[in-house]
């Protein structure tokens, strides 16, 4: 009974946030708002017995999301929403083509035949998937962090305007690399 | 409580997050919505999870990889806008549109 | 794991908090006083006048500034450290052992990220932003070596729950066995609580940055909050890296009290002695120099478990 309302709350909290995200003229305002969607997505699924990946989604959205609020305030032309504008194009095809598909997905969540048995939920559910990521699905883990590293490789390279010859010459030769400023471990 | 329930809350977070995908101009608020939308399909592989298939891991190493692709997705999606932005000071996706000439 | 904290605990809990983090503004007052030469009988007496002042002074109203997430990121503060400390273990027994306590920990730790970016946000002031932006600068450099710091406690005992990390160091404790990760930690700490020499957040080189605009009650509860928050991550220290309860002739709860008070003395001793380190030689410090170390660190923890 708690359960159930908890859910409720958090759930319909969730989309309210998320609706707010598109709906307040501050960029700070809309990516808390945006955090705020995420963790209470995450509560429920801290009600699913997923005490890991809940509190891995509120630790991981947090810190996402204050760098986002960095970018978000550097690209916006009004970041603090104090003179209202809308920034969108096409608004009702999107908003019908959005209620298309939420209208398809309904229809598909209520026709679709679920399993009625539940399997038991194991004793540590993050044990289960520790297991998983280094045994069976290694695999997996081993992607990501792949993925991972070629992302921090990739968005820095994408991102720096400065090249090695602007650090270190035309012809590499500088022995020290000429940087604006320097960094904490003398170099 | 049931499947239904959660997936309802899935779908709506995805819908949220296509609205905004499809409607906002600057590519920050664009991502946003990419966001939203993997959030509900977090919130539904978590769901699957726990009422389809609890006895085996996959629905919640499905989990971690939507949470990686989410950390990937703000990464790249926000050095590409730094790239365009330094290059030819815009970010909006409308202006962007050259690109693909 | 043990039997689920009483509720007069769970009452008790923040108050101790408060406490100690009282002693902690107390001890840094009297330091102040004593580099300045003034008595220093008087300087333990100090936080309390201050607390006092700041009730009766009346709240500034700035334009534009956004209230709501000013207030909110202030009241976050406090309330972040409170739940830190809800995985704690204080006499074998934690408010909430959660089986994730070390995550739990974490991730309530980072709402601080938040809480100092919205209050520096909120005041509509440059001072602010760019304090707040300080704050998100080290919050990179630290975030990484403090999780790889956590993780290697959690390693030397084969558990994400608190109170099983305390009870693995029954021989020997972690910060022993892992002087590395237990400095990192003391390092993140401080930097967690924007304390010390990792202040540049609100320094005084930019008239108290992310708190430059705070007056009267907001500030109470904004510097309250800070020393709750250094004093949660010296309590957390106690049962990841000092044994936890464990000591002679003293009941557990003391040991954790004694413990977690001297952790915070020598907190608030550090960061009086040392200077500010600005943000991007931090980034560096920490990318370069202190990711590095704590990965080799949770390598040779790594083999020890698995010989020993």
């Amino acid at each position: 009974m708690v359960h159930t309302a908890v859910f409720a709350v958090c759930a319909a909290a969730s989309v309210a946030a998320g609706v707010a995200v598109f709906r307040v003229d501050s960029m700070a305002r809309a990516t808390l708002a945006l955090l705020a969607s995420f963790v209470l997505a995450a509560i429920t699924l801290l009600l699913l017995d997923l005490s890991y990946l809940g509190v891995l989604v509120i630790l991981m959205m947090t810190m996402e999301m204050m760098i986002m609020i960095v970018f978000m305030i550097m690209y916006m032309m009004n970041p603090a929403g104090l003179m209202p504008m809308t920034m969108v194009h096409n608004n009702r095809g999107a908003l019908a083509i959005s209620l298309a598909v939420f209208a398809a997905l309904v229809t598909g969540i209520f026709l679709v035949p679920w399993p009625d048995t539940r399997p038991g939920t194991p004793a540590d559910p993050t044990l289960q998937l520790a297991e998983a990521i280094m045994g069976s699905k290694m695999l997996v883990m081993m992607v990501i962090g792949m993925v991972l590293f070629a992302t921090m490789v990739a968005a820095t390279v994408l991102s720096t305007a400065r090249g090695r010859y602007d650090r270190y010459g035309d012809r590499l030769r500088r022995s020290r690399p000429d940087d604006p400023i320097r960094g904490g471990v003398g170099r | 409580m049931s499947l239904e329930l959660y997936l309802l809350l899935a779908a709506a977070l995805l819908t949220v997050g296509l609205y905004g995908a499809l409607s906002q101009q600057s590519i920050v608020m664009l991502m946003m919505g990419l966001e939203l939308m993997l959030n509900g399909v977090i919130v539904a592989a978590g769901a699957f999870w726990f009422y389809a298939s609890a006895d085996r891991p996959d629905g919640q190493v499905l989990v971690l990889v939507v949470v990686t692709a989410m950390a990937v997705e703000m990464a790249m999606g926000f050095a590409v806008t730094t790239a365009i932005f330094r290059s030819r000071d815009v970010d909006m996706v409308d202006s962007a549109t050259d690109l693909k000439d | 794991m043990g039997d689920p904290m009483p509720l007069w605990g769970m009452l008790l809990l923040p108050i101790g908090l408060l406490l100690l983090g009282y002693g902690g503004a107390a001890w840094s007052a009297i330091l102040t006083a004593r580099a300045a030469g003034s008595p220093v009988s008087l300087a333990a007496a100090t936080p309390a006048r201050e607390t006092a002042r700041l009730l009766v002074e009346q709240r500034r109203t700035i334009p534009g500034a956004d209230t709501l997430l000013w207030r909110l990121g202030g009241a976050t503060v406090p309330v972040a450290a409170v739940l830190a400390v809800l995985v704690l273990p204080v006499a074998d027994r934690a408010a909430a052992d959660l089986s994730i306590g070390v995550v739990w920990f974490n991730a309530m730790e980072v709402l601080i990220w938040v809480a100092v970016w919205t209050v520096g946000w909120g005041a509509n002031s440059a001072w602010g932003l760019v304090g707040a932006y300080r704050f998100l600068i080290q919050g990179l450099a630290y975030a990484l070596p403090h999780m790889f710091a956590l993780t290697t406690a959690a390693l030397g005992a084969g558990s994400l729950r608190v109170s099983d990390i305390a009870q693995a160091q029954e021989n020997l404790w972690f910060a022993a066995l892992m002087p590395v990760a237990f400095g990192v930690y003391l390092l993140s700490a401080m930097a967690m609580a924007y304390w010390g020499p990792f202040d540049p957040a609100v320094a005084r080189d930019l008239a108290g940055g992310a708190a430059a605009e705070l007056t009267g009650v907001d500030r109470l509860v904004f510097r309250s909050g800070r020393y709750l928050m250094l004093t949660a991550a010296a309590a957390m220290a106690v049962p990841l890296f000092l044994g936890g309860g464990a000591g002679p002739l003293l009941p557990g709860w003391a040991w954790t009290v004694l413990k977690t008070a001297a952790v915070l003395a020598l907190l608030v001793w550090l960061g009086h002695r040392l200077p500010t380190v600005r943000v991007d030689r931090f980034t560096e410090i920490g990318w370069v120099v202190l990711i590095p170390a704590t990965l080799l660190q949770a390598l040779v923890v790594a083999i020890v478990v698995l010989v020993v």
